[in-house]
């Protein structure tokens, strides 16, 4: 059977990674490349880049980067930031992304999921969704999580996987930096709306965090996370040992 | 020389970059005497058997592919590239595929029980099937790769040489003398994956 997935994600500004603390056996913290490997050979069965530059010459060297990570790493890779159009995907993929994550881009062409599952398959689509309650309702949230978009999470979600998303990553704005654990409840409700892949972000702390994830909801199909990774509060090596002790299938 | 046939199916990029990574050279490429003159042949594909099949025998590559594979070269299909080694594909229709190898291309759906999840996308178990294939000679039985799909490979004992379980066991791997495909991507599947390319290399 398939083995449960552990992704860190990656947020890239002008070709530099955002944050990160130096580990040993990495020299250069901040650099996309040296990272990627790093976390390829810890054990990481997939790594998600974030691209969070406002420019075009940003845009560029963030491309650049993709190509050389692609040149070094052999393991899936999605991408995501600043995806709103076909020409995006396109753009990205050929610069050896596998997947690309589709979150504010989605919601303002509602037509992109379709258009880009047509074109390049429903494996090579993810569809990101930061997820808020808001008077017990789970609702979508746009621009980072900052503006309420009325959507229905549930309803929005089976209707993206229905025009094509071939996985979903769903990240609790309400357990997101709180580190006290995954937010269940939500990802529990999105496990049985949809047959595609689930992937739960927002909320790990600790080793345990994914444990409980994988334990008690045998649907989700990843655990997604950054700061932890990045400032080595939870070693890859060492969490996905933890998670074979407790008989959860890795990839060791 | 390694030629990547490029038949305007998938991304490429990786697939010549992990040859690079093992120390060998390959080429993307749809020139006919570029691939005559390769020591070997990837097939490589995503999307769907009919249209693939299509996009192959429309740019006249699927000859070259064919007289390569009977003249002894060393030929791997991977992915829908694996698929399309044989005789047929049930996805969309009834399409011809390339015939090297005997069996047909049925959805996965039909297989498997209910609760899992279509496509089969992660990273799966190999399970040697005929002991260690020397495509496998770097590798364990039991290691782990990276698979993307909604179809396999049925009907075809006499080539299988790896499956995977995913409530039954699905077609991982298969080859008959110069002729191999893996379902999986060997250029995804970390060390694992390059090291099947690397034995590729020395058959």
């Amino acid at each position: 059977m398939n083995a449960k997935r552990i992704i860190p994600c990656l947020d890239v500004r002008d070709g530099r990674v955002v944050k990160g603390v130096n580990f040993e056996g990495l020299s250069d913290v901040s650099s996309p490349i040296d990272l990627a490997r790093y976390y390829s050979d810890c054990g990481a069965d997939e790594l998600v880049f974030y691209d969070i530059t406002a420019s075009a010459e940003g845009r560029a060297l963030f491309t650049d980067i993709l190509t050389q990570v692609a040149s070094n790493v052999f393991i899936p890779l999605t991408v995501g930031g600043g995806i709103n159009t076909v020409e995006d995907f396109d753009r990205v993929l050929k610069c050896g992304a596998d997947k690309v994550s589709v979150n504010s881009g989605a919601i303002r062409n509602p037509d992109l999921v379709a258009q880009a599952a047509k074109r390049y398959g429903d494996q090579c689509v993810v569809l990101s969704v930061d997820i808020k309650r808001v008077d017990g309702r789970f609702k979508v949230f746009a621009k980072g999580g900052r503006e309420n978009t009325d959507l229905d999470a549930i309803e929005w979600i089976v209707n993206c996987v229905n025009n094509g998303a071939g996985e979903i990553v769903v990240n609790s704005i309400d357990t997101d930096g709180v580190k006290q654990g995954f937010d269940l409840e939500m990802l529990d409700a999105v496990c049985n709306a949809v047959k595609v892949p689930v992937i739960a972000s927002g909320g790990a702390g600790k080793i345990d965090d994914f444990t409980e994830l994988f334990k008690t909801l045998p649907g989700v199909d990843a655990g997604l996370a950054a700061s932890i990774f990045h400032f080595g509060e939870v070693k890859i090596k060492d969490l996905k040992r933890e998670l074979d002790k407790n008989g959860i299938n890795v990839r060791l | 020389m390694i030629a990547i046939i490029d038949y305007g199916v998938g991304n490429l990029f990786s697939l010549k970059s992990s040859f690079l990574k093992i120390g060998e050279i390959a080429e993307v490429t749809s020139n006919v005497e570029q691939i005559k003159n390769a020591d070997r042949i990837i097939l490589p594909g995503v999307g769907a058997f009919g249209d693939a099949a299509k996009k192959l025998r429309d740019s006249g590559l699927d000859k070259v592919v064919i007289e390569s594979a009977n003249s002894g070269k060393p030929l791997m299909g991977i992915c829908l590239g694996m698929q399309l080694l044989f005789e047929k594909g049930y996805e969309y229709g009834e399409h011809d595929g390339l015939g090297l190898l005997s069996g047909k291309v049925v959805p996965i759906q039909d297989a498997i029980t209910d609760d899992l999840k279509i496509p089969h996308i992660g990273w799966n178990r190999l399970d040697f099937t005929k002991g260690k294939d020397e495509l496998f000679k770097y590798i364990n039985d039991g290691d782990f790769v990276y698979f993307v799909h909604s179809y396999y490979a049925a009907d075809c004992e006499d080539s299988v040489i790896a499956t995977t379980e995913y409530s039954v066991d699905l077609t991982a791997a298969v080859r008959r003398g110069n002729v191999c495909g893996c379902q999986f991507h060997p250029e995804k599947s970390g060390d694992v994956g390059l090291a099947i390319l690397k034995a590729f290399c020395e058959l």
